[in-house]
C-alpha cells in the first residue's frame, strides 16, 4: 500500500513520517515517534485512553487516521509536563491518588488538561461530564474528580497571584 | 546526644510504615506516560501475531488453507493445530485441571475460539492475512443453556472419555465437568422439612467479565543461540505462568524467564493461560525472532476468561422469630467449552462454601454441578476470591427474600443472625475457620451513619406518595453485610496445579541502609511498591522511602502465586513481615556486638537497637546495615538479607457493611443513587488512601455488575456484549460519590494482622446495588429479579408489578 508522506507536530518538534493511508494515528505517535504514553485500550474510541490534544482538542488517536493528522499540531502526555516541571495535574493525581494500574492515566489527564481550558472554573459535575469519554476501571472516578477540581484549584490561584 | 535524636513520634513518622496515607512510588511514572505495558514492549525484528477466530459457537472444521494468507507480502507463518501437535501444544492444561484447545483441533466449541495464528512483519498485515485464511465449517448444534446441556444428546466435548472420571470425580453426563458436595444434605433436609418458615428462591448471577482496561498479551523471545526463551506478558502469576512453559515446551525451567511488566488492571482476567501466550512462544521458536501478540477489546470480551454465571437454588429456613435453622444451595455453573476456571484443586467451586455468610446457621448443605456449553471459558474470580461473590450475593438475597416470608425488617434479621464476637474463632456448617470477627458493631456502626432508621421512614412515606399518584420514584434502601474468605491459602488444602498457594518475600539491605525487596507477587494498580515497602519500614525501621520493591521477573524474583483473590497482603505481606523479623534478628545480634552488650540486653525502638534501660545507647538500622557488611563480627556472617516463603495457617476473613440509597423511575426504569456508605474491616490497615481507593473502584466495579453489565448469547451463541458500546462500563457521570468508613478488627494469625481488601467492595457492593433495587419494589410483592438492574429490566420489573397502570 502506497505511503504518505505527512508532517506532524508533536510536542513543539516537527516530524515527518511516511504512513498508509490507514495507518492509525495511535500507532504513528506509539511507534513510529516511540510516544508510549498514550495506550491503546478499544480500538473503538469508548475507553479513552489514546487521547491526545489535537489542535486544541481532545481527540481519540485510535479512531483517527494518520494522513488526517497532516499539518496538526499535537500534545501527547509526554509534552505535558517533564520530570523536573511537572504539570500541575500530574502532580494533583498523584497527591490525589487518581490513578491505580496508570493505564488510562495518560488519556485522563490529556483529556483534563484540555477540559481545564475549555472551564477553569468546573464543578465537579462538569468534571464527571468532561472526563465521561474516558473510562478508568481501577479508581471508581472519585479521586480522579478530586485530583482536577485540586489542579484547577491550584492553576486559578497560580493565575490570580500572576496578575 | 539524646538531645539531638527526633523523638520516638517524629522518627515513626519519617519511616511512612504502616498506617500513613503514603502517596504512591508508581505515579511519578504512570502520570507521565512513562509505564512499560506489554503492548510498548518492542524488540528487534519482532514480528506480530493474530488470531484467525471462529465465527460460530459449535462446528467441525473441515478445512483449513493458508495458501492466500501465506502468499501476502510480509507474512512470515500460519500456524495451525497440525503444526502444534507434534510438539504436542495444540491442547494445553488449564488451571482448573481441564484441558483447552490452543488452535481448533478438529472442531471449535464458541464463537470467537482460536483456529489460526498468522505472523507477520506487523499489525496491519497480520490483520489482512487473517482475513485471507479460508476455513471451512460444518455447524453443529448449539447449547448455550447449562439446564439444556445436561439432557442433551449433543456431546461438546468429543476430546473427553464420556465414561471416565473428571478432575474432579465421576461425572454424570458427556457435558457435566463436576459434582462438588459440602455439608450435611441429610442434616439440611431434615432442618427444612421441620421449619417453621421456609424461603425458597433462585438466584442467578448472570455472566460477565473482568475487562480490564489494558486487554491481554504477550512478547516471546526464543534466543536459540543461549537457548533461553523470554516471555513477557499480562501475567497475574508469573512464577506458574514460567512453570506451565515449562512443562508445556519441554524448555528446562531455568531457561525460561517470564516478566509481567506494568499490567494495565486483571481483576482474575490475566490469571490464566491463553491460547495467545502459547502461539507467541511457538511463532518465536518457529521464526527464531520475537513475536508480539495483543488482543484487541472485542477479542478480550469474547474469548477470554468471563467470571460468574451461576444459577443458585436455595431455601432457607428459620424460626418465627427469624432465628435462621439451616442453608441449602444447588448451583448450576456454566463454565463454557473449558472449566478453565483458576480455582485451588480441591475447591472446583471455589469458596462459594463461604455461602452462610456472616450468619450462625447451625446446618447446611451446598451442592454445586459444573456444566460445559457452547461459550467461552472461564469462570474465574472477577475481583473476588474464587467464587466469593457468588456466595456472598447468594446469600445477602436469600436474607432478603427470608425477611419479607418473615415479614421482617432485614437490618433486625441480619443482626439476630449475626456470629458473635465471642464465637471467634467460628467454624461454619460447610468448614470454614472464620479467624475473627465483631460484625455487631460494625452494623450499628453503618447503621446509625446512615440514618437507617430516618430512612425507613422516608421510604414508607414515599411509598404511601406513589400510591397516591404525587410520585412515580420509588426508594430502595440496599442492606449487605459480607464476610470474605481471601489469602488463598494453606499450601495443606490449597494448591494451583499442584503448586502450593504460599508466598515469598525476599529482602536484601545494602551497605548504606536502604533495601530492595523482591516479591512472588505482582501488582497490577493495588500499588505493591508503595505498600509493601511501609511493611518493611515498620517492621525494620528503614524509611519506605529508601526500599525499592520489585516484582514480576522469575529470574529476580521469589517463587510465588502471584496477585488474586485478595492473596497479596495476606500471604505476600505475612512473607514480607516475615523476612523482615528475620533480618531484624540478625541485626539485633550485630547491634549487641557494637554495643559489646549481650543480645538480649538491647530492644528495638522504631529505628534502632537499644541498650535496654539506656536509650542513649543505641545503633541505628543505617549503623548495623554498614557494619553487617563492613566489620568481621565473630559468628556471623557478613551481609544483611533474608528470604521467607510463608504457608498461611488459615485463610483471612475481612468484612464489611455496605448501605446504598437509591431512587427507582418506575416508568423509564432509571436509577439515582443517593446515598452509598461502605464499611470495611480489612484488619490491620496499611495504606488508607490506597484502601479507600481500592473500595472506591472495586464499588463502581460492583455497580457495573449489578446495573447493566453482562456477557450475553443469543440462541446460536452469539455473543452480543463484545463492544464496550454493548458492555457497560460506567463513566465518571454515571458513577455515584462512596462514603468510606472502617472498622479494625486485625487477624490473629497474620503476622501484622492484616487481611486484604481489594476484593470487598466488589463482593459486597453486587448485593448492595442489586438489594437496593429489589427494596424499592418490595412493597409491591418483589421477591426476585434477575441483574443486570439496566433500566429495560427494571422498567419490566414495575410492570410486571401492575405499576404501569
Amino acid at each position: 500500500m502506497t505511503k504518505h508522506h505527512i508532517k506532524l507536530k508533536v510536542n513543539g518538534t516537527e516530524h515527518d513520517v511516511l504512513a498508509e493511508p490507514r495507518e492509525l494515528l495511535i500507532h504513528t505517535l506509539r511507534e513510529q515517534l516511540d510516544l508510549k504514553g498514550p495506550h491503546v485500550g478499544c480500538e473503538t474510541s469508548h475507553c479513552g485512553a489514546c487521547t491526545v490534544d489535537l489542535d486544541g482538542k481532545s481527540v481519540k488517536a485510535c479512531t483517527m487516521f494518520t494522513v488526517q493528522a497532516a499539518g496538526t499540531d499535537i500534545t501527547t502526555i509526554e509534552g505535558i509536563g517533564t520530570p523536573d516541571a511537572m504539570h500541575v495535574l500530574q502532580e494533583a493525581f498523584r497527591e490525589h491518588h487518581g490513578l491505580q494500574c496508570g493505564f488510562c492515566t495518560p488519556g485522563m489527564i490529556t483529556r483534563a488538561y484540555r477540559l481545564l481550558q475549555e472551564n477553569p472554573t468546573p464543578t465537579e459535575e462538569d468534571v464527571r461530564f468532561g472526563i465521561a469519554g474516558n473510562l478508568c476501571r481501577c479508581t471508581g472516578y472519585q479521586n480522579i474528580v478530586k485530583s482536577v477540581m485540586a489542579a484547577a484549584s491550584e492553576l486559578n490561584t497560580a493565575k490570580e497571584a500572576a496578575q | 546526644m539524646n538531645d539531638m535524636t527526633p523523638d520516638r513520634e517524629e522518627r515513626k513518622a519519617n519511616l511512612k510504615g504502616m498506617g500513613c496515607a503514603r502517596k504512591r512510588v508508581e505515579d511519578a511514572r504512570f502520570t507521565q506516560g512513562k509505564g512499560n505495558y506489554v503492548d510498548d514492549i518492542s524488540l528487534p525484528g519482532m514480528l506480530h501475531g493474530d488470531f484467525v477466530r471462529s465465527p460460530y459457537a459449535h462446528a467441525r472444521v473441515k478445512s483449513i488453507n493458508i495458501d492466500a494468507a501465506m502468499a501476502l507480502d510480509g507474512v512470515v507463518a500460519v500456524l495451525t493445530a497440525k503444526d502444534l501437535e507434534p510438539l504436542s501444544l495444540h491442547w494445553m492444561p488449564t488451571l482448573a485441571g481441564d484441558k483447552q484447545m490452543v488452535l481448533a483441533d478438529g472442531k471449535v466449541l464458541f464463537q470467537g475460539q482460536e483456529v489460526a495464528f498468522v505472523v507477520a512483519k506487523d499489525r496491519y498485515i497480520a490483520a489482512d492475512a487473517v482475513e485471507l485464511v479460508e476455513v471451512e465449517y460444518e455447524e453443529l448444534p448449539v447449547i448455550v443453556d447449562p439446564f439444556k446441556s445436561l439432557e442433551s444428546d449433543v456431546v461438546l466435548r468429543e476430546d473427553l472419555d464420556p465414561s471416565a472420571d473428571g478432575a474432579h470425580g465421576p461425572r454424570k453426563h458427556p457435558n457435566h465437568i463436576f459434582l462438588w458436595e459440602v455439608g450435611d444434605k441429610g442434616a439440611t433436609e431434615a432442618v427444612l422439612d421441620e421449619a417453621d418458615v421456609v424461603a425458597e428462591e433462585t438466584v442467578y448471577y448472570h455472566r460477565t467479565h473482568p475487562c480490564p482496561l489494558e486487554p491481554c498479551g504477550s512478547v516471546a523471545s526464543m534466543d536459540k543461540v543461549n537457548g533461553k526463551l523470554t516471555l513477557y506478558g499480562t501475567f497475574q502469576a508469573p512464577h506458574v505462568v514460567r512453570t506451565v512453559a515449562s512443562l508445556l515446551s519441554g524448555i528446562e525451567e531455568h531457561n525460561i524467564r517470564v516478566v509481567s511488566p506494568d499490567i494495565g488492571g486483571g481483576f482474575g482476567n490475566k490469571v490464566g493461560v491463553y491460547p495467545g501466550y502459547v502461539c507467541s512462544i511457538v511463532a518465536s521458536i518457529v521464526t527464531g525472532v520475537p513475536v508480539k501478540w495483543v488482543e484487541d477489546r472485542m477479542e478480550n470480551l469474547m474469548s477470554t476468561a468471563f467470571a460468574r454465571d451461576y444459577h443458585m437454588h436455595g431455601k432457607i429456613s428459620a424460626t418465627k422469630e427469624g432465628k435462621i435453622t439451616g442453608l441449602w444451595c444447588h448451583t448450576t455453573a456454566d463454565h463454557g467449552a473449558f472449566d478453565a476456571c483458576a480455582d485451588p484443586t480441591k475447591y472446583p467451586a471455589g469458596f462459594m462454601s463461604i455461602c452462610t455468610g456472616s450468619y450462625d446457621i447451625p446446618v447446611a448443605y451446598l451442592g454445586v454441578d459444573g456444566v460445559y456449553t457452547n461459550k467461552a471459558p472461564g469462570g474465574v474470580a472477577y475481583r473476588c476470591s474464587f467464587r466469593v461473590t457468588e456466595a456472598a450475593y447468594f446469600i445477602e438475597r436469600m436474607i432478603e427474600v427470608l425477611a419479607i416470608e418473615l415479614n421482617m425488617d432485614a437490618a433486625e434479621l441480619r443482626r439476630i443472625n449475626f456470629i458473635k464476637k465471642d464465637q471467634f474463632p467460628y467454624n461454619s456448617a460447610l468448614g470454614w475457620e472464620y479467624d475473627s470477627g465483631d460484625y455487631h458493631t460494625a452494623w450499628d456502626k453503618a447503621l446509625e451513619a446512615v440514618d437507617y432508621d430516618g430512612l425507613r421512614k422516608e421510604q414508607a412515606e414515599r411509598v404511601e406518595a406513589f400510591k397516591r399518584g404525587e410520585t412515580r420514584k420509588l426508594m430502595g434502601v440496599g442492606l449487605t453485610f459480607f464476610t470474605e474468605i481471601v489469602g488463598a491459602g494453606p499450601v495443606k488444602n490449597c494448591d494451583i496445579l499442584g503448586m502450593g498457594m504460599f508466598d515469598s518475600c525476599e529482602i536484601r539491605i545494602h551497605p548504606t541502609g536502604s533495601a530492595i525487596a523482591r516479591l512472588g507477587t505482582i501488582s497490577q494498580g493495588q500499588g505493591h511498591a508503595t505498600t509493601f515497602a511501609q511493611i518493611i519500614a515498620s517492621e525494620i525501621g528503614i524509611p519506605a522511602d529508601s526500599i525499592t520493591i520489585e516484582e514480576g521477573d522469575t529470574d529476580t524474583a521469589p517463587y510465588g502465586l502471584g496477585t488474586y483473590g485478595s492473596r497479596s497482603t495476606p500471604v505476600a505481606g505475612a512473607a514480607t513481615a516475615m523476612a523482615g523479623r528475620k533480618i531484624k534478628a540478625k541485626a539485633q545480634m550485630i547491634a549487641a556486638y557494637l554495643l559489646e552488650v549481650h543480645d538480649d540486653d538491647v530492644e528495638f525502638d522504631v529505628d534502632r537497637f537499644a541498650v535496654k534501660g539506656a536509650p542513649e545507647r543505641f545503633k541505628t538500622m543505617k549503623d548495623i546495615a554498614y557494619a553487617a557488611y563492613n566489620q568481621a563480627i565473630p559468628g556471623v556472617e557478613p551481609g544483611l538479607e533474608a528470604v521467607s516463603y510463608y504457608d498461611p495457617p488459615n485463610m483471612t476473613y475481612p468484612f464489611g457493611a455496605y448501605i446504598c440509597v437509591m431512587d427507582v423511575d418506575v416508568d423509564t426504569g432509571t436509577t439515582d443513587i443517593r446515598q452509598f456508605y461502605a464499611l470495611d474491616d480489612c484488619g490491620t490497615r496499611i495504606n488508607p488512601m490506597v484502601i479507600e481507593g481500592q473500595v472506591h473502584g472495586g464499588l463502581t466495579e460492583a455497580l457495573a455488575i449489578a446495573m447493566g453489565q453482562e456477557i450475553a448469547y443469543d440462541e446460536m451463541g452469539n455473543c452480543k456484549t463484545a463492544t464496550l458500546m454493548d458492555f457497560f462500563i460506567p463513566t465518571a457521570w454515571e458513577t455515584p460519590h462512596y462514603t468510606t468508613d472502617h472498622t479494625t478488627t486485625p487477624s490473629p494469625h497474620h503476622p501484622i494482622g492484616a487481611k486484604g481488601v481489594g476484593e470487598s467492595p466488589n463482593v459486597g457492593g453486587v448485593p448492595a446495588f442489586s438489594n437496593a433495587v429489589h427494596d424499592a419494589f418490595r412493597a409491591f410483592g418483589l421477591r426476585q429479579s434477575h441483574m443486570p438492574h439496566d433500566h429495560w429490566r427494571i422498567w419490566k420489573t414495575a410492570n410486571d408489578l401492575g405499576l404501569h397502570g
